[in-house]
């Protein structure tokens, strides 16, 4: 008897330190996620000191060191030989980006305060020396293989001399790249420039798809709840619901092609775009379909919060309204629906997360590598819903995978990561302070 | 015997499903005085009560014979709006159901319904029902702040004021005082009193004590049919039957 208790308590104590540190390993993941995150995207941005080495066999490089590893070897128990990967730029004289060059090859390594580096709008960065003027609004920049070349001052973005630079200046060129980064068009098919096209894109899909699922939600959830005789066929409809959670996200982007964009777009097209055929108007991708797919993808989150809502209304505050005189509809609107309102928002929070996250079904929806014109601008009628559109969570896939120059764009990669989880926190966020006002509002009732 | 019935039960009886709830009721009920329901638990006399503004058709499963007269007309006829019905037969019930907004609006909420929505009309309503269901000066200076922040007993005086706002003719209470201590007691006994004068009170009640105290006539039920119904002091002095006697002087219940 006793035995048995002491053997419980060690298994209580063992139980307390397993249910512990699981959680304790699943936060140091989400923390190591967030500071990998964090470290590489916005160190991107930081000026990183420009070095000139001499080689065994006299020549020069000139770059950005951007790694250090050990040469593979055939003896694992010789002494380990390092080798540099330098950025060396000047995509369009030397054709590679990167180098690798074997440590024990250098002979000497420099920092000169005058060396710079031109981020140009074509052909990446230029490492080298500014020497002079040139022809009519260009520089003569020097490299540091001897050769000279012309820029033209047109195609200049930025000149940096981070040798020179102190803290603050450096932090200048970091505010400067990451404001480029945040609000300028891409350049370079995406390798460089900003993603404003795709946080914008990303942003707009997220609050039409609210708009679409509010509604449709929220109104599947009343009938559900409030006059739906609850039996078995309700209780089908519910477990149904609740599977629909489960479809993989791509089946909803074949029913998104299928239905919005061929059909109901199709459609639209023949009854109102009928000039502009076979150019399909709205009969391909674009932001609303998206946005419509991403709606049906998700309202089963908020039908399922919203019914919680609902069933949380204690019945005495649907009675007291009843026996005041109010039909069942206006007790609905007036008190059961307020009352729901923070448990809907909930709902809300979760369908917009998911929905800001998700790729796939929008890669045969209307998201596209890169959109000529964002879905809001000048022309009228100023939003137009059928336009296609970047998304950050496709931008991540094509630029760290699909790019012509991986291995250069893998700190955009990271940023936009970053980016990212930042707009889905901020979306989130804003979605809480709103609830939790709500909740201030109509104290949740204590009955 | 009744002067000035307002209300008449005829023949009613009610069934929940198939399990029988009240059996051929007749009664009257007086205009402007108080009537007290008694009996042990599960008797049938909330659900008597819930006849009176049809609060059971909310229920599934019921079914009812016989009718209610209001004023002489049926409440179960098909023509009679029921919405109407509840704003002049007014509710209040056992656990204090405050609606989860300001105390303003709680009691402006019949008002709303019946589309009158205008401040400068609104505010006297408000004052007015308030001071009625005494409670004006407790909380005339939080009046925008949430209703679940007030006490048990004040909930309980803010759902009357909310019923007395939109000037009903009866007040339906259904055990009012049950979730409530001595003191938030006595004081919505005072106000029942104090109601008298301008409505028809019913409430239903498990204490006798509050039965004697604030009633004109009592009525005794007993599994769904109605034992004695009569003056509250004759009943109580000299009940006209045994089981009313039994029960009274607590030989079971």
């Amino acid at each position: 008897m006793l035995d048995q208790k002491r053997l419980s308590n060690r298994f209580g104590r063992a139980m307390t330190w397993l249910t512990g540190g699981t959680l304790a390993l699943n936060l140091l993941l989400v923390a190591g996620l967030l500071a990998l995150l964090i470290w590489n995207g916005a160190g991107a941005f930081w000026p990183r000191p420009i070095v000139v080495l001499t080689l065994a066999d006299g020549t020069k490089a000139m770059g950005e060191v951007r790694d250090r590893e050990a040469i593979p070897q055939v003896d694992p128990r010789a002494a380990p030989t390092m080798r540099l990967k330098l950025k060396v730029g000047n995509r369009d004289s030397g054709g590679a980006e990167f180098r690798w060059i074997d440590e024990p090859r250098i002979v000497s390594r420099e920092y000169p305060g005058n060396a710079v580096v031109i981020e140009r709008m074509e052909w990446g960065n230029l490492y080298g020396f500014v020497v002079g003027a040139g022809s009519e609004g260009a520089v003569t920049v020097q490299t540091a293989g001897g050769a000279r070349q012309d820029v033209p001052l047109a195609a200049v973005v930025r000149t940096v001399r981070p040798n020179a630079l102190g803290a603050w200046g450096k932090l200048g060129v970091y505010a400067s790249r990451v404001r480029e980064f945040l609000l300028d068009e891409p350049r370079e098919s995406n390798t460089e420039g900003g993603i404003f096209p795709a946080i914008f894109g990303t942003v707009m899909m997220v609050f039409l798809m609210s708009f679409a699922v509010l509604p449709l939600g929220v109104l599947a959830a009343l009938y559900l709840r409030e006059y739906a005789r609850q039996g078995p066929l309700v209780r089908a409809v519910r477990i149904a619901v609740n599977n629909l959670a489960g479809v993989p996200s791509i089946v909803f982007g074949v029913f998104g092609l299928g239905f919005f964009v061929y059909f109901v777009g199709g459609s639209i097209d023949r009854l109102f775009f009928a000039d502009a055929l076979p150019t399909p108007t709205f009969g391909t991708g674009g932001i609303l379909w998206a946005a419509l797919t991403l709606a049906l993808l998700t309202v089963p989150v908020v039908i399922v919060a919203t019914e919680e809502g609902l069933a949380a209304v204690p019945r005495g505050v649907r009675e007291g309204s009843l026996a005041l005189g109010a039909t069942k509809i206006e007790t609905i609107v007036r008190v059961v629906l307020p009352a729901a309102a923070p448990g809907i928002l909930t709902g809300m929070i979760l369908a917009m997360a998911r929905a800001a996250g998700e790729v796939a079904p929008l890669m045969i929806v209307g998201m596209v590598k890169l959109a000529p014109a964002l879905p809001v601008d000048g022309t009228r009628p100023f939003v137009h819903l059928e336009r296609k559109f970047m998304h950050l969570g496709f931008h991540i896939y094509d630029v760290g995978f699909q790019s012509p120059n991986v291995e250069a764009t893998k700190p955009i990669v990271f940023a936009t990561a970053l980016l990212l989880i930042a707009v889905v926190t901020v979306v989130n966020l804003a979605a809480i302070m709103l609830r939790n006002r709500l909740r201030r509002k109509y104290v949740t009732s204590a009955l | 015997m009744i002067e000035n019935p307002i209300l008449s039960v005829v023949n009613l009886s009610l069934w929940y499903g198939k399990s029988r709830a009240l059996q051929d009721i007749n009664m009257q009920i007086p205009e402007k005085k108080i009537t007290a329901f008694i009996g042990p638990s599960g008797c049938g006399k909330s659900t008597l009560l819930r006849c009176f503004n049809r609060m059971n058709d909310l229920v599934d499963g019921v079914r009812t014979e016989g009718t209610i007269l209001f004023e002489g007309a049926s409440i179960h006829d098909p023509n009679l709006d029921v919405n109407a019905l509840r704003s002049r037969i007014g509710m209040v019930f056992q656990k204090s159901n405050p609606f989860p907004k300001s105390i303003y609006e709680n009691v402006a909420f019949g008002s709303r319904i019946q589309g009158i929505n205008r401040k400068h009309d609104l505010d006297p309503i408000v004052e007015r029902s308030l001071s009625g269901a005494a409670l004006w000066d407790e909380v005339k200076d939080r009046l925008h702040e949430s209703a679940l922040g007030l006490s048990g007993g004040q909930q309980q005086r803010l759902c009357i004021a909310r019923a007395i706002a939109v000037e009903p003719e009866v007040i339906l209470l259904d055990e009012p005082c049950s979730a409530l201590d001595p003191i938030a007691t006595a004081k919505v006994e005072e106000l029942m009193l104090d109601l008298k004068s301008r409505y028809t009170l019913v409430v239903v009640t498990h204490n006798m004590q509050q039965a004697t105290r604030v009633s004109d006539y009592t009525a005794f039920l007993y599994l769904g049919a109605m034992v004695e119904y009569g003056e509250t002091q004759k009943l109580f002095i000299n009940p006209a039957k045994k089981q009313t006697e039994d029960y009274i002087t607590g030989r079971f219940g």
